[in-house]
């Protein structure tokens, strides 16, 4: 299931906007995309976006105490939003980019399933590098030992990056390689789809006409 | 979601130009055999009959020989160093233009995926051409003495697994060192050996520099029996090299050989575990596990077995299996039939010995010679298949609890060719690579190749070193050294020099 992403404060225009599409409604939250706001703030920005109507919540975990390796503290941090969020489903964003190495990937990946994220996703896509299959694969191969070892499937949404159709096919075979066919499926993996539906649109009308269309024929937002 | 199955996706064969008959290579032209006998080769994967190869005897070795030494006497020793550099430099380009031609020859005529003669086998035989016409001007200066000479005529015996890439490491140091070669291929594969003698021929090499002797044992005894060799190298198994040693002792023909392995690949519990499993697929399932270096024994420390052996099935469920023409193809056709009753005989004693064996389940094609990716568990150091080199994709597993008990199991073989250590202490890896009793040991990697590396082995693998700096000293005398030719030549008699 497709998912339109806004702000909170925009949560109730895109519910009335989406009814009955089908559609769902994500909200970022916690101080997106800086994650810098005391927990009290922080909180509040998912109580909005939940009573809003969001179906579903992002969050981005404290860097800065990740980094400091207060990981107890990211931790809790993820469990109370986790509460706050009530049925909405929660997305868990690593902002990869900023943690450096692939084993703090690994570990801020494991933190935020332990802490009960129900998709796991690469970055906020306001800091480069973003999205690399480096990354999408080490998370991918996290989700698949939790799942081993715990029974419970964790989404990875692979987002900041991925700009033409061609490097998203080569995201779903690592998710074919490294997790099976049964996550290539909306609600187990996902792209952050700002510039990449664009491409795909303009690769759409390639397939039908033959021929490729000016950028221009297709809108940039 | 459709299933994103892998649709079939062949390399093309019509950029190879099979002929029905090849001749031998002597003196710069191809050549028909004195007494007219030859032998099939055949693709391991369908065990259709590629060509009828000449099969030289006793009189083509002969004729290869004095071919050699009269190019090496008359021009290739004579020649200005810098000048045979050139001659190298040109074949490697050749090779490089030719790659494809080369990469799908090389998987029809052994079995070997294209993704390997495409990605690994080609490349590396140019960059070793590249490598060592690089030193062909320098030999002064790779530290074996102020004037290094050639030592004449070279016999070179080269294996199957990698047909091309082994003619490359005999050919390239000895060329570049100013020696003249007569190179025997395997009876298996030997249409890779006689594609690059048209690249020779290409490059305008002169006549009998290199000369192509195909054939099976009979010929390769011939080669390296023959009094008017001043240099033996072989690569192959371990019983024919003890035959040759003992056929060579006591003459003045040097010699260096590179034999078997059973090499232990030891995973500690710190190592990164993904990584590790990809780096055990590539140790021994890398070419079918035909490599002299693959790592054949996993030894695994016990706290982390588990963990480790599941990712690795999971991986193995993986592999594809199948067309080795096929860019999709993981494991390709074992190379043949006696190779695949050899893997059959070994994994059968791996079970009657009380071993558990593992295979994931996988489709074997109708014909051709297949076996499937496998592995056994519970095998202990005095079980034949952690003693023996099965030269197929069968892996043997065994546990350790303590770094000590990891050397002392690792070296605890008759071979010591290679070694691999996976953890993430550098510390850890340094104090295994000083006690393992092998000539090569890779770190958190395995099956990695570089022209400027030395390769070679201890104990029962061999002596002597291929590659880089030191691959040139089995093919240099020092300057104060007298290396005349060979008395049967001087003499006419034949005589062996004692």
């Amino acid at each position: 299931m497709a998912a339109v992403c806004v702000y909170a404060d925009l949560v109730a225009v895109a519910v009335q906007a989406l009814a009955g599409s089908g559609v769902h409604v994500a909200s970022v939250a916690t101080a997106f995309p800086s994650g810098r706001a005391s927990l009290r703030t922080k909180l509040a920005d998912v109580a909005e976006a939940v009573s809003a109507g969001a179906d579903e919540v992002d969050m981005v975990i404290d860097r800065g105490a990740f980094l400091s390796g207060r990981y107890a503290a990211v931790l809790q941090e993820v469990r109370a939003v986790k509460a706050a969020c009530g049925d909405a489903r929660r997305q868990v964003r690593l902002e990869a980019g900023e943690l450096a190495t692939l084993d703090n990937v690994r570990r801020a990946s494991w933190l935020a399933m332990v802490g009960g994220a129900d998709f796991i996703k690469t970055s906020t896509g306001k800091v480069n590098p973003a999205s690399t299959p480096a990354t999408v694969l080490v998370m991918l191969e996290a989700v698949r030992d939790f799942a081993g070892a715990t029974g419970v499937d964790v989404g990875v949404k692979a987002a900041g990056g991925i700009r033409t159709a061609k490097d998203a096919v080569r995201y779903l075979v690592l998710v074919r390689e490294t997790v099976g066919q049964a996550w290539l499926h909306p609600d187990r993996f996902r792209f952050g789809a700002s510039s990449l539906l664009n491409d795909l649109l303009m690769q759409r009308s390639k397939q039908r006409t033959g021929a490729y269309a000016g950028p221009d024929y297709f809108t940039l937002d | 979601m459709t299933d994103w199955d892998y649709a079939p996706a062949p390399e093309s064969r019509d950029v190879v130009r099979l002929r029905s008959s090849y001749g031998l290579f002597i003196d710069g032209r191809f050549s028909e055999p004195v007494d007219g006998s030859s032998f099939k080769t055949v693709n391991p994967a369908s065990e259709e009959v590629l060509a009828e190869v000449a099969e030289a005897g006793p009189g083509d070795v002969d004729r290869a020989v004095a071919a050699a030494r009269r190019a090496h006497t008359d021009v290739w020793g004579p020649m200005r160093p810098a000048e045979r550099a050139k001659y190298l430099y040109r074949v490697a380009r050749l090779v490089q233009e030719r790659s494809r031609e080369l990469a799908v020859l090389e998987s029809l005529d052994n079995g070997k995926p294209i993704r390997e003669s495409r990605d690994v086998d080609v490349p590396l035989v140019a960059a070793h051409f590249f490598h060592y016409a690089g030193w062909a001007d320098k030999l002064q200066h790779a530290g074996f003495g102020p004037d290094p000479r050639p030592l004449g005529v070279a016999g070179q015996v080269i294996p199957w697994n990698f047909p091309l890439l082994m003619a490359a490491w005999k050919l390239a140091p000895a060329l570049a060192a100013g020696n003249t070669c007569v190179l025997k291929p395997a009876e298996t594969t030997p249409l890779t050996a006689l594609l690059l003698a048209e690249i020779l021929q290409q490059a305008d090499l002169p006549p009998g520099v290199v000369n192509v002797v195909t054939g099976a044992g009979g010929t390769g005894r011939a080669l390296v029996s023959h009094d008017g060799l001043d240099k033996v190298a072989f690569t192959g198994s371990t019983e024919v090299g003890k035959e040759i040693a003992r056929t060579l002792a006591g003459t003045r023909t040097r010699l260096t050989l590179e034999l078997g392995g059973k090499a232990a690949n030891v995973v500690f519990d710190d190592a990164p575990i993904d990584q590790a499993v990809e780096g055990i697929v590539n140790g021994i399932f890398f070419n079918q596990g035909h490599v002299c270096c693959a790592g054949s024994r996993l030894l695994v420390q016990e706290s982390v077995a588990e963990p480790v052996l599941d990712s690795l099935k999971r991986r193995l469920a993986t592999l594809r299996l199948g067309d080795p023409l096929d860019k999709n193809t993981d494991i390709g056709a074992i190379n043949s039939s006696v190779q695949l009753d050899r893997i059959r005989e070994l994994a059968a004693a791996g079970d009657a010995e009380g071993a558990q064996r593992w295979q994931p389940a996988c489709q074997l094609p109708d014909r051709g010679y297949w076996f499937p990716p496998t592995l056994f568990t519970g095998v202990s150091q005095s079980h034949r298949i952690a003693r023996e080199e099965i030269f197929g994709p069968v892996l043997s597993v065994l546990t350790f609890r303590t770094p000590a008990e990891a050397v002392e199991k690792a070296n605890n073989t008759p071979y010591g060719l290679s070694a691999g250590v996976w953890t993430e202490k550098g510390s850890r890896i340094l104090w295994m690579a000083q006690r393992l009793r092998a000539g090569v040991v890779w770190a958190n990697t395995f099956n990695r190749f570089d022209p400027a590396s030395p390769f070679g082995g201890y104990k029962e693998s061999g002596f002597g070193r291929e590659g880089g700096r030191h691959g040139l000293e089995a093919y240099l005398a020092e300057g104060n050294e007298t290396l005349g030719p060979p008395k049967a030549e001087l003499s006419g008699d034949g005589a062996r020099h004692g």
